[in-house]
């Protein structure tokens, strides 16, 4: 039985627990065509293609409903392998490539080609010796096909990454019946020209009846090379759509959408402008998997600023950057001063003061007790809440049970009292304890990165609201970090954007949904002209 | 500019195996013992040794760094000794069915092992080195306990006498033993051996060449280096430098055929296998390799390699200590192959032979320099001690602190 679609998902659902991340979800390509799957980050592109690929974490926890057809029959992958095996193969955005392998060994890996000896015939097919000459010519062919005329006996370590991509391709090219090929963000890493050559790639291996499925956040690519598009969102299909009938402002608006109502209402007011609290330069930020690219910003002293953008983009990379978490560059002023990178007591001691995203790994000290946690900070840095006693320091033990008592009050932290350890707490009244702990410090400046990431919606409020009130009420200038654009949208003065590690643009809080969705895919809006198919 | 550069990279990446050049020279001037003396113990150390350090070469490049527990694969083979010397299988045929009874037990030994740090991936040094603790006291209670009451022995001087477990030394020199089944086969003065191998080299070059597997130019050469290598033997002063020295060939012929089995074994799918495991693993298995199962096969190749190299180590001695004998082979093992030059990533049979080379040099040469310099050799026997570990410690730091500085890219950004 034959059938007009290569893959055919069918109502696929998946739950973690009670947490369902995809519902009925559907995904058609056909032969020879390339599909984009498009979708902000946790819309569950990653999901459906883990189900593609049978991998374990889903069949570790309860695999999923609905179907997997390839060719119009019942595909049971069961693995990776089963699916490579099945003709589906994968670009992976992080390189699959052995560094200390040359360029034949990595496309051959696992595939190689051998002959047999005196010992295999004895002890088994894994003695057999290499056929080098025949995996080079193999290589070469593939590596012809995809346009690349490197030797393909140099080593991969060293090479551009633009090149290590198109060695990827090649890779998959050369598996025999090979069927579909999944791209998961091939264009990311490449510079321009070479991302044109990648996609006059894929237009050549769809040319030869192979069917491609294109996962990228970067819209006009979308529109130059893909036949159709899934969109999906929150995990459920928000669209499909042949690309030759949409526009590039439709499918923003499609991948953004509205999600439910405004969690925090607060009031219209003048954005502040006057004078500049951080004055950021060229910054360069290498946090793995969230790099920043050289960044511009200025953030103005009483105002509440937004930073967005889909995970990997390096909007995280911001704050951990200033904060120097990790290797950082470019120049930094606060209120005029300027600010030494490199050394993250020096922030602290300056003013600033962070809510980290990761709550549990760098935010809490999970098995100390609340009070502990909230004057943790300003007892290292500022030598607060001690007495001293020649050399000898001592916790001051009552003004720190006082100012815990003060905060527990203030930020509604649901605890039996300042003794319980944080690691028993809820998400939620975890990041109120965060939040303490950096208002202890009496910070000028406040980032908060994440602060709604896995707490209740109860919560989200209680903690968006409380910066809100320290923005207001004590004119404290907040830069809050999160991939929830909503809550950004409903708390922010301003709302930053950030794709591949560069500033797209500073929105108003109330530009629209089409807008955003541009943003987050790299182009700035007011530089789009027309809204309509360029391709 | 780009010269200098290179050169102090050299001399980084090389930084152990110089500073063991300039030791050992130090201490060869300082220890007042003749060359001929310090070449005659060099070979007969290298024939009883080299074998387990090119043993620890297949781990190192499943990514498992230094396999210290081939501890245990001594330990297999030191069952196997006792149990020819209770049976009374002596000479040649007890040494070859030591090989044979090791192969099991070790493979066994490797399996478990292989399969314990598959569970602890990324500490497998600071694993094997452990377990081999561990398991000395699963030896000593086999030894001391099992062997001799619940399994009687009767081989006479086997058991201590009036009292019980086996004996604090093996003794392989009586008619019961196997001292020099290997080493005795064959063994020539150094000119002899010189004459064999260049000779062997030659008509092997010149076998090549009819085959068309080589071109004459290169043929010339190496027949070249093979003749002038003779040519120098006849030069009185240094032939004397020689005279002491007497080569047990097969021993060497077998450290040379392990040599091969390293690098044909690279060149096949294991082969491939093993190198892809051990520079990504996730990349690997991505690519459906089992990379359990390649890392299990490195170990147990790694043990009965180790196990049939501590035969030809205790043939070579003719005697063992029962209960320490095995104690320190990884340790010296180990450090042996890091001054060779080899890495916890890398390693190569080169490497294990110079490093091997280097290493007993310094252990012969140590003790005479220490009486001569403080008039004590024990500082000299203290000292070579304390080098090893300095030398294991020195190259893991070295490869954590080469790793540090690969890692700042913010250029790239």
């Amino acid at each position: 039985m034959s059938s007009e679609y290569v893959l055919e998902m069918k109502n696929i659902t998946k739950r973690y627990g009670d947490n369902t991340v995809l519902s009925d979800v559907s995904l058609s390509v056909k032969k020879g065509e390339i599909h984009a799957l498009l979708g902000e980050n946790g819309a569950g592109k990653s999901t459906l293609m883990n189900t593609l690929f049978g991998m374990p974490v889903i069949h570790n926890t309860g695999g999923f409903e609905g179907k997997v057809l390839l060719d119009g029959e019942d595909a049971h992958i069961m693995s990776p392998f089963d699916a490579m095996q099945k003709g589906i193969g994968m670009v992976h955005q992080e390189f699959m490539l052995l560094p200390g392998f040359t360029i034949t060994e990595n496309i051959k890996l696992n595939r190689e080609i051998t002959n047999s000896n005196l010992v295999s015939r004895i002890l088994g097919k894994n003695l057999e010796s290499l056929d080098m000459a025949a995996m080079s010519s193999d290589a070469r062919k593939a590596l012809d096909s995809v346009g690349m005329g490197i030797d393909q006996s140099t080593k991969v370590q060293g090479l551009p990454v633009g090149y290590m991509q198109f060695v990827e391709i090649a890779r998959e090219i050369d598996k025999t019946g090979i069927k579909l090929l999944v791209f998961d963000e091939p264009t990311a890493v490449l510079t321009e020209s070479e991302a044109a050559q990648l996609i006059k790639v894929m237009k050549q291996i769809a040319d030869s009846g192979i069917a491609v499925i294109f996962i990228t956040h970067r819209l006009d690519e979308v529109m130059a090379a893909t036949n159709s598009i899934t969109i999906l969102r929150d995990g459920k299909l928000a669209a499909t759509r042949k690309t030759s009938e949409t526009s590039i402002v439709e499918l923003a608006e499609l991948m953004i959408g509205r999600k439910g109502e405004a969690v925090v209402e607060t009031d219209k007011r003048e954005v502040p402008h006057e004078k500049v609290a951080l004055k950021v330069r060229n910054l360069k930020v290498d946090m793995p998997g969230e790099r920043v690219r050289g960044i511009d910003l200025d953030v103005y002293e009483g105002e509440i600023l937004g930073i967005g953008g889909l995970a990997g983009q390096g909007k995280l990379g911001i704050p951990n950057g200033i904060m120097s978490m990790y290797d950082v560059a470019g120049e930094v002023e606060l209120f005029g001063e300027p600010l030494k990178l490199g050394d993250t007591k020096t922030a602290l001691e300056a003013g600033i003061a962070m809510v980290s995203e990761d709550r549990k790994g760098v935010g809490l000290l999970l098995d100390r007790s609340i009070e502990d946690n909230i004057v943790f900070n300003a007892m290292q840095i500022h030598g607060d809440y001690l007495h001293k006693i020649g050399p000898v320091t001592l916790k001051n033990a009552k003004a720190i049970r006082e100012v815990a008592l003060k905060m527990i009050k203030e930020l509604d932290i649901r605890c039996f009292g300042p003794l319980q350890n944080s690691g028993t707490l809820s998400g939620g009244n975890q990041q109120k304890v965060c939040i303490a702990r950096a208002l202890c410090m009496n910070p000028k400046f406040l980032f908060v990165s994440e602060p709604t990431r896995g707490i209740d919606i109860g919560a989200k409020k209680l903690v968006l609201e409380t910066l809100v009130d320290l923005n207001r009420k004590q004119g404290m200038t907040v830069v809050i970090v999160s991939s929830e654009l909503q809550e950004l949208r409903s708390v922010s003065d301003r709302i930053a954007i950030v794709s591949e590690g560069k500033l797209v643009d500073i929105l108003p809080a109330d530009a629209s949904d089409a807008d955003f969705g541009l943003a987050m895919s790299g182009i700035k809006p007011s530089e789009h002209k027309d809204g309509g198919a360029n391709s | 500019m780009d010269n200098k550069k290179n050169f102090s990279e050299i001399i980084r990446s090389n930084a152990v195996t110089i500073m063991f050049v300039v030791l050992c020279i130090v201490c060869l001037i300082f220890s007042g013992q003749t060359v001929p003396y310090v070449l005659y113990e060099l070979f007969g150390r290298m024939s009883r040794n080299a074998f387990i350090v090119l043993a620890l070469i297949i781990p190192i490049i499943a990514g498992m760094g230094i396999n210290f527990a081939i501890t245990i694969g001594a330990m297999a083979a030191q069952i196997s000794a006792l149990w020819m010397i209770e049976w009374g299988v002596s000479g040649l045929p007890g040494f070859l069915l030591a090989l044979v009874m090791t192969l099991p037990i070790a493979a066994i030994f490797g399996f478990l092992i292989g399969n314990l740090l598959n569970k602890m991936k990324g500490q497998e040094m600071i694993g094997g080195l452990i377990l081999g603790y561990f398991a000395n006291g699963l030896y000593q209670l086999l030894f001391l306990f099992i062997f001799g009451n619940l399994i009687p022995l009767n081989a006479p001087g086997l058991v201590i006498k009036g009292s019980t477990g086996v004996a604090n030394t093996i003794d392989l020199s009586n008619d019961r033993g196997f001292k020099y089944a290997l080493d005795g086969i064959w063994k020539v003065p150094f000119g002899t051996a010189l004459y064999v191998v260049c000779g062997a080299f030659a008509l092997y070059t010149i076998l090549m060449l009819v085959m068309k597997k080589l071109d004459a130019k290169k043929a010339g050469i190496r027949i070249a280096i093979a003749a002038v290598l003779v040519v120098l033997y006849q030069i009185p002063f240094v032939a004397s430098l020689f005279a002491m020295v007497n080569v047990p060939m097969v021993t060497f012929m077998v450290i040379g055929l392990l040599c091969v089995f390293n690098n044909a074994i690279m060149k096949t799918r294991l082969g491939q296998q093993f190198r892809a495991v051990g520079q990504n693993r996730t990349v690997a298995n991505a690519s459906g390799i089992n990379v359990d199962k390649v890392r299990v096969i490195a170990i147990v190749i790694s043990t009965v390699l180790a196990g049939w190299g501590q035969l030809i180590f205790v043939q070579n001695m003719g005697s063992f200590q029962t209960y320490g004998a095995h104690e320190q082979v990884g340790l010296y093992a180990g450090a042996a192959i890091l001054v060779g030059g080899a890495s916890i990533k890398k390693a190569n049979n080169s490497q294990a032979i110079l490093g091997c080379i280097l290493f007993h040099l310094l252990f012969i040469v140590a003790p005479s320099a220490g009486k001569n310099l403080f008039g004590d050799a024990a500082i000299g026997e203290y000292f070579r001690v304390f080098i090893s570990y300095g030398v294991i410690a020195l190259a893991l730091v070295m490869y954590a602190w080469n790793d540090v500085r690969k890692k700042s890219n913010l250029d790239e950004l």
